[in-house]
């Protein structure tokens, strides 16, 4: 489970990164979102790989924590997607904007023969 | 106690007034006046009430918590000489105050001016009376901002920005040195205190950083003062009004630096270095002060190269350091204060009668206005130093400090002969300002027709003439006692009673005084007829000008420098940008971890299943597939990008996290729809890019391909080797075992969000807030692409309507808002203690508004509910800022939560924790921010349409 995962992260982070170095805006977009999935399934790996043992607890009595998945990494990711969808949503609207002001969907605000 | 809260009324009541003073309308004049008038008189009848005990030698102290956790208080402390300042800053203060009313014309904001003079005076008092070193500072610093806005009052004025701006740098520069200074010396001392400095000056000379302190306080000091070679920005200030110019340049500002220099002179002085470097800086400002004043044509540049030279002086009294020169020093700086003040407003005066200032154009104007030209000759003559002038007994002390005293260098053999230089140039440019302006022939051709001023412009003149002649007359009856207790507060009780006297006998110094006044007299009768038609400076001199040099400097540092690393180290584009920025990742990444990541001694596996693993295939397979056709099939890629999205999502609730599930799943939902709207406005690629087949375009690709597969690799590795590692006890334990006594929730991760770690929360909410608003203002001056203008292919020509063939489900999406409004309570509410919370009830509810946008169009529903995002984001922020406050209501800090279950009729026990009022904020404020951003880029097609029909209305008329 744990090579599936990390190769999953390692693939989804590699698309990522490709697609952030492309020149179209909507490239780097898709690229932001895939990564950001990616980063988020890292933090969320580093609390290791716990199946069936959501960290909710019962009402009193004595609590083993080694029964249940981390829930530090869980409560970053959970704020680490809001901030990705924000980001996302900042950068399409500068992609638009940008686009109605030069013209082009290149991220340098010029084709490349220019 | 009384005393200890009147020191107190004394420190804040000028910056009291000065925050009334902003509030009166521009056009109360005489009420502004008053008011500050009467503030700086209440000070000084506080005052008055310290005066017995500083004569007993009492030291006057204060304090009131400031960061008491941090051990900082707001420290004063009053001793002889920090009173006999404070009390000359008031006096002539008040003066200043009467004057400027007068002076200051009906088109200035006075009761702004009167603001910004009571915030400086209340800045320099902070610096006489702090009791901590770093509260001196800021006051300090605190002047040279307000000084800055001072000097650049009359802001239309190209010469008075520039003047402004200089003093600014230079003196907040000298303001930075001398905050590390004081850091230094504080860590050297043990203490920030003023008084415990001040007693260990043996421990601060002996320790080996005593340079650097001295070096950085000396600059700091020296750049307040003015003292060569940054004496440059005073002249400058020069611009300013002149009420500004008698308060900054004779009692205040200025004097800053002195004050420091006297103050500290038994910590830091004593010593070779101290002697060697302020002795001499002291003795150079003084001479070529002087030197450069006789050169002046403007009358207030005369005065401003003279006051240069007098603190000058005053610098080198402080270098020589003994006793008797901390007592001439002092009684110098009264003195000064004085004379200077009067000539500064005399000059002012002569200015306002007559439209000029040059002494060039000035002349015989002793005529049409004696009473005036007869109190500036005498406080001239106070400048020059001639007998029974308060000038001259300070003077004269200087002179026997120079002549007398010895510690055998050679600096102090030439001492006597700088001192000399000094005094008969003050002598000579003194003369040249009584000759040139009040004799001779009375000038024609000037702006105005000089006469008398108000009667009450000229009062505070008199008064400090009278106060030259008084104390220049009985010495030891007026000032006598107090600046001795000032000396003896200064440099130790052991101080003998210095008596201050007119005649002490035909001596060396009052030889000297009579040299100086002949030559004097002699230089300015033979350079008379030269200095008018000369350039501004003495021979050779007026060609090096510190002004130049620092415009050179500056110009290098703030224009030249900063494009030319501009040039060197960025780019305009972003692509390479956003590639240095991976690259440099990668490069941290190997750096740090190069020879450390290694994989665990035995591995935790958990059992392979097939399941997981297919769904990994198809999301490999979906991520890969986005960046295969992200270029030219957009559609197709964010499809994609969602196949991705949902492989994650049920990772996070196969491996327990049904809370980021939850939260995935649904802005998954609101991203995919984002993207498909902002689709509209991207330019058609329906053809390839006939470059991307070209060789250097494969080259880029391959290169980023390397990049990519490097990057990775890099991060799938680091993810294995951690994942494989048995966990560390940390943190999260501890939220595991208190989530439900200390939080009352039993889902521990929405209790770590609103309750143990709320403040984090808070923090990204107002992220959200930020990010919606921008969203929202970027839009309202968007421009779309001219050719995304025209309506799209489906809603022209021929095809029928979306409402035709998506009527059945438009129809249950419209049914589905009160459900998915009720689903977003239900989330909202389970949120403590089971899955949901405010984050996935809050993009719930704005999922519901974004499907009757879909299901209809943005006119339809508008026209049936009201949403005000704007609204929503300012409550929830609000409302959680309240919570959080709340909780000082009970005395606890901020956002501390408090939880209990209600037993609620027919609903039954319900987690009424005060986190639960935080997560309605978060709630409110998330269904705000995602709605305006949604709405925003909605609105771009409505009206993108409405500019449609403009056009086609223009483009009908103009065919009519």
């Amino acid at each position: 489970m744990e090579i599936i995962l990390s190769a999953a992260i390692g693939i989804l982070s590699a698309s990522g990164i490709w697609l952030l170095l492309r020149p179209r805006s909507f490239q780097v977009i898709i690229g932001l979102c895939l990564l950001s999935y990616a980063v988020n399934l890292f933090i969320f790996s580093m609390g290791r790989l716990t199946p069936g043992a959501p960290p909710i607890m019962p009402k009193g009595g004595f609590v083993d924590p080694t029964r249940y998945a981390d829930p530090l990494p869980q409560a970053l990711v959970l704020t680490a997607i809001v901030i990705s969808f924000a980001t996302t949503a900042l950068f399409l609207v500068v992609m638009i904007a940008s686009r109605g002001m030069t013209g082009t969907d290149h991220v340098d605000g010029k084709e490349r023969s220019q | 106690m009384a005393e200890h809260n009147l020191f107190l009324l004394l420190a804040s009541l000028p910056f009291a007034t000065a925050l009334i003073l902003l509030t009166l309308s521009p056009t109360s004049r005489s009420a502004s006046a008053w008011l500050s008038g009467a503030s700086l008189a209440a000070g000084l009848v506080v005052q008055a009430g310290f005066l017995s005990d500083i004569r007993d030698g009492t030291v006057l102290r204060a304090s009131m918590e400031w960061v008491p956790s941090l051990g900082m208080n707001l420290a004063l402390r009053m001793d002889g000489f920090s009173w006999l300042f404070t009390t000359l800053v008031l006096s002539i203060g008040i003066l200043v105050v009467i004057y400027a009313r007068y002076y200051m014309s009906a088109g200035d904001n006075l009761p702004r001016f009167y603001a910004l003079l009571m915030a400086f005076t209340g800045a320099m008092q902070g610096i006489l009376i702090s009791g901590n070193v770093l509260g001196m500072v800021v006051f300090w610093e605190l002047t040279s901002f307000m000084s800055f806005l001072l000097i650049g009052f009359w802001h239309q004025g190209a010469a008075a920005r520039d003047g402004a701006r200089t003093a600014l740098i230079i003196t907040a520069l000298g303001g930075l040195c001398l905050l590390t200074a004081m850091l230094i010396l504080g860590y050297v001392a043990g203490s920030y205190d003023l008084g415990i400095i001040l007693r260990s000056g043996d421990a601060v000379r002996a320790h080996p950083w005593y340079g650097a302190i001295l070096g950085l306080f000396l600059l700091g000091a020296f750049t307040k003062s003015a003292q060569f070679p940054f004496h440059f920005w005073l002249p400058g200030a020069m611009a300013a009004p002149t009420p500004v110019s008698a308060f900054l340049h004779s009692a205040t500002m200025v004097k800053a630096g002195v004050f420091l220099l006297v103050r500290f002179s038994p910590v830091l002085g004593g010593t070779e270095a101290w002697f060697y470097v302020v002795t001499s800086i002291g003795m150079a400002t003084l001479i070529l002060g002087a030197a450069v004043a006789l050169y002046r044509h403007d009358l207030k540049g005369l005065l401003a190269y003279s006051t240069i030279s007098h603190l000058g002086l005053i610098t080198a009294l402080a270098g020589i350091g003994g006793p008797m020169a901390i007592l001439a020093a002092i009684f110098h700086i009264c003195n000064h204060a004085v004379f200077k003040a009067s000539l500064f407003m005399a000059a002012g005066i002569i200015d306002h009668e007559t439209g000029t200032r040059d002494m060039r154009r000035l002349s015989g104007l002793f005529r049409p206005m004696p009473f005036t030209a007869t109190l500036a000759i005498v406080a001239a003559g106070a400048m020059a130093g001639v007998p029974l002038l308060n000038g001259f007994l300070s003077k004269e002390m200087f002179l026997a400090e120079a002549v007398d005293w010895h510690n055998g260098t050679w600096l102090d053999n030439a001492l006597p002969y700088f001192a000399i230089v000094g005094s008969t140039l003050s002598v000579a440019y003194s003369l040249r300002f009584i000759a040139t302006v009040f004799f001779g022939p009375q000038a024609t051709n000037l702006p105005k027709t000089p006469h008398e001023p108000p009667a009450w412009m000229r009062r505070p003149v008199e008064l400090l003439v009278l106060i030259c002649l008084v104390v220049g007359i009985l010495p030891a009856l007026t000032l006598g006692q107090i600046v001795n207790t000032a000396a003896r507060s200064v440099a130790g009780p052991d101080l003998p009673y210095y008596k201050i006297a007119i005649w002490h006998g035909v001596n060396a110094p009052l030889m000297l005084s009579m040299i100086a006044l002949a030559v004097g007299t002699l230089i300015y009768a033979f350079s008379a007829k030269s200095i008018p038609t000369g350039p501004e400076g003495p021979f050779l001199l007026h060609r090096i000008r510190g002004q130049r040099i620092y415009d050179w400097l500056l110009f290098r540092l703030s224009w030249r420098l900063p494009r030319m690393a501009l040039a060197l180290m960025s780019t305009e584009a972003l692509q390479p940008q956003l590639r240095l920025l991976v690259l440099g990742g990668i490069a941290v990444a190997v750096a740090s971890l190069w020879s450390g990541l290694t994989w665990a001694q035995d591995l935790r596996l958990h059992a392979f299943n097939p399941a997981f693993a297919l769904l990994w295939t198809v999301g490999a397979a979906c991520a890969i597939g986005a960046a295969w056709q992200a270029k030219y099939h957009r559609f197709a890629a964010l499809v994609l990008l969602g196949g991705a999205g949902v492989v994650t999502c049920l990772t996070f609730a196969w491996f327990s996290s049904p809370d980021l599930a939850l939260t995935q799943l649904l802005v998954e939902v609101v991203t995919t729809v984002l993207l498909l709207l902002g689709l509209r406005w991207l330019p058609k690629r329906r053809s390839e890019i006939p470059e991307d087949k070209l060789l250097p375009a494969k080259i880029r690709r391959g290169r980023d391909l390397v990049i990519a597969v490097v990057g990775g690799v890099g991060i799938a590795a680091i993810a294995f080797a951690v994942m494989t590692r048995p966990v560390i006890s940390n943190v999260g334990d501890w939220f595991l075992g208190n989530a439900y006594y200390e939080g009352g929730g039993t889902n521990v991760v929405n209790v770590i969000l609103v309750d143990f770690r709320a403040f984090d929360t808070f923090g990204e909410i107002s992220v959200l807030a930020i990010v919606g608003l921008t969203v929202y203002g970027l839009l309202r001056r968007f421009r779309p692409a001219p050719e995304s203008i025209e309506a799209p292919d489906q809603q022209t020509g021929d095809s029928p309507s979306l409402d035709d063939y998506l009527y059945v489900p438009s129809v249950i999406m419209i049914w589905m808002f009160p459900i998915l409004v009720m689903v977003a309570g239900y989330f909202f509410f389970r949120g403590h203690d089971l899955p949901g919370g405010g984050f996935a009830a809050g993009v719930t509810l704005a999922i519901a508004f974004l499907i009757q946008y879909i299901a209809t169009n943005v006119r339809w529903v508008e026209a049936r509910i009201t949403v005000l995002p704007i609204r929503w984001m300012g409550f929830g922020l609000l409302g959680a800022v309240a919570t959080g406050m709340g909780a000082w209501l009970f005395g606890y800090p901020f956002l501390t939560a408090h939880a209990r279950y209600v037993d609620v009729p027919f609903v039954g026990q319900v987690p009424a924790a005060t986190a639960l009022l935080f997560d309605i904020g978060v709630f409110a404020t998330v269904v705000g921010a995602v709605v305006l951003m949604l709405v925003a880029i909605a609105h771009q097609s409505l009206r993108a349409s409405r500019r449609r029909e403009q056009d086609e209305i223009a483009a009908r008329k103009e065919a009519a």
